[in-house]
């Protein structure tokens, strides 16, 4: 019962953080020089003002502020981001194509960096004068240092181009053919080295701070118990301190949401990912106003929804937070 | 009262307490000296080194040491020594400028909020989060796309939305000290809140914040090597992730053109970070008594 109150709670934050995500997009929109009507115009080759007028009261654009972010809300209320006049198709058609390729990097790379950070961290604070502790160092170090675009280049030198283990660019290859599973593998190929470029920047984040945790949750009396029962030494480790261990990781791991979407911005770049942020992109360089704000509120969606995600999760797996309201 | 013959401490300024803990820590000093090497060369380079950056000065992909040309030239025949020297500078002055901006509204964010508390601390810090839910590079991209890719609007576009952090540890700094006994000292011989925040807390909350500030010069960097990699960046000025976005499809032919910038950049982070570990354990008291 607590849980289910809680998750309406945050619910509604979340939609109060998503309507200051869409005002503050529509002022975007309205500060920037140029609108609508002059795009529309310049694609038909120029047009007088009067002319220009005229689209603008079509559209709506002569009404004041307020009633045309009225409108835009509304607009979204029914899925309507507005109208792509680049791709001469609805932003939110757009968008919807692109998430699922962006959603499967984001979750897979979270995912991979959780896993390897908290096996890396767990393992070294056993031994922290270890090799083991040493690379967590060093990949930590490396993981905030290096940019990321340029890690993926380098793996995409290595991996791609000189060893041929995987293909170059894209998430699958036309030229494959078969059932789901024969599908599914190729796009899994295709996936390695950017989940492993974007999980790079996280890996150093949650490796180190479950190196952390692991070293203080290691030296508490319940640990000092449980090997006094004589339980084994991994039964000890990766059952009793472990779970212990877990929630400040995932709570990090939550809040970093935002800063996997931007990182996959500048990963998809660079391995042609068909996702938002290859959208994004081109949509910039093409000045396509709608579509680059479609991206901007469904990147806070992902970030909102991820983050109410990651509560739930953190509620099921530690009773101490269960208790407490939002 | 102090007896003669019971020795008293002797007392150092903390700044120079926090230097010698600070040259204790060989990794630390190692990247202040890169670091100084890197800038020392950011702001001679291209004085010593007077080629054009733009210049067509030899066949395209000319391999390093190849013609006399040190780091070889780019897909457009470019000299990339001059690049990388002129790089440098747009690199590190966007890098310190952008977090200079984001230091400033965090800290003026983080301590009005941590001092007055109440409806301001609730309704700045529900602003800080909403700026948590936008991924800062999409948003720095959108203003930069709909307000032009100007250097100014780029560092402000960097700096406006990577303030959190630091707004975040100010306040929670702020919180602490707010009730200890000097503060209220301080408010109890009328001083106005003005003084009270800048020059009774803040100084005290510094050294977390001066760690942070640290590493805020290093992920602005990355910020704008990301942003000029997707080529949203001044198109009459070099910079180092420019250099590895103009040069990316061409790996195949010159492979040394995107490695070498991006590891200029990895380098100067690098040091970065490593003088933010060393200031963090000069600096945190904790640390300091082992």
């Amino acid at each position: 019962m607590a849980l289910l109150q809680n998750l309406l709670i945050r619910s509604f934050y979340a939609a109060v953080l998503l309507l200051a995500v869409l005002i503050l997009n529509f002022s975007l929109m309205h500060l920037a020089p140029g609108d609508v009507a002059d795009t529309i115009a310049q694609s038909a080759g120029g047009a007088d003002p009067e002319m220009l007028a005229q689209i603008r009261a079509e559209y709506g654009l002569d009404q004041p502020f307020l009633v045309q972010l009225g409108r835009y809300i509304g607009g979204v209320l029914q899925f309507d981001l507005g109208y792509s006049y680049f791709y001469n198709r609805p932003v939110t058609d757009l968008i919807l194509e692109r998430l699922p390729a962006t959603l499967l990097l984001v979750f897979t790379a979270q995912i991979f960096a959780l896993v390897l950070g908290v096996f890396l961290g767990a393992m070294s604070a056993q031994k922290p004068q270890g090799w083991l502790s040493h690379l967590v160092t060093f990949i930590s170090l490396f993981g905030y240092s290096a940019p990321v675009f340029w890690t993926g280049i380098l793996l995409l030198i290595a991996f791609s181009l000189n060893l041929h283990w995987f293909p170059v660019a894209g998430m699958r290859d036309v030229t494959v053919e078969g059932g789901f599973w024969v599908q599914a593998l190729d796009i899994a190929r295709h996936l390695v080295l950017p989940m492993i470029t974007l999980a790079s920047i996280f890996i150093a984040l949650y490796s180190r701070l479950a190196r952390a945790t692991m070293m203080e949750v290691l030296q508490s009396d319940f640990v000092r118990t449980a090997h006094a029962k004589g339980l084994p030494m991994r039964h000890v480790v990766y059952r009793h301190a472990l779970s212990n261990a877990m929630s400040p990781v995932v709570t990090l791991a939550g809040l970093q949401f935002s800063a996997v979407i931007s990182g996959a911005v500048l990963v998809e770049a660079v391995f042609s990912w068909p996702g938002l942020g290859t959208l994004a992109f081109q949509s910039i360089i093409a000045r396509d106003t709608p579509t680059i704000l479609g991206i901007l509120f469904f990147s806070a969606l992902v970030v909102i929804v991820g983050n109410l995600l990651t509560d739930q999760v953190l509620r099921m797996m530690d009773p101490r937070i269960r208790g407490r309201s939002a | 009262m102090n007896t003669p013959d019971t020795p008293r401490p002797v007392s150092r300024h903390p700044m120079v307490e926090a230097w010698v803990n600070f040259r204790r820590n060989w990794a630390a000093l190692f990247g202040l000296v890169v670091l100084s090497l890197i800038v020392l060369a950011a702001i001679l380079g291209p004085v010593l080194y007077p080629t054009d950056p733009f210049d067509m000065v030899w066949a395209p992909f000319s391999p390093p040491g190849a013609q006399g040309f040190l780091l070889g030239t780019d897909y457009l025949g470019r000299d990339l020594m001059a690049m990388m020297l002129n790089g440098a500078r747009v690199s590190l002055m966007i890098g310190g400028a952008a977090a200079l901006v984001s230091i400033v509204i965090g800290i003026t964010i983080g301590a009005v909020a941590g001092f007055f508390g109440g409806l301001v601390e609730e309704v700045l810090m529900r602003f800080t989060e909403f700026f948590q839910v936008l991924p800062t590079l999409l948003f720095s991209m959108v203003i930069v796309a709909l307000f032009g890719a100007s250097l100014p609007m780029i560092t402000l576009a960097i700096g406006v939305v990577s303030w959190t952090a630091v707004a975040r540890i100010t306040r929670a700094e702020f919180l602490r000290l707010k009730e200890l006994e000097f503060v209220l000292a301080s408010r109890a011989v009328g001083s106005t809140k003005f003084r009270l925040i800048f020059r009774v807390i803040l100084p005290n909350a510094a050294p977390p914040i001066i760690v942070q500030s640290a590493l805020m010069v290093g992920s602005a960097i990355l910020f704008e090597a990301g942003l000029s990699f997707l080529g949203l960046t001044d198109p009459n000025v070099v910079s180092w992730g420019q250099i590895i976005g103009s040069n990316r499809l061409y790996i195949l032919d010159a492979s040394y053109t995107v490695t070498l910038p991006g590891l200029a950049i990895f380098i100067t982070v690098l040091s970065i970070s490593l003088i933010g570990d060393g200031l963090n354990d000069a600096l945190n008291p904790k640390i300091r008594q082992r």
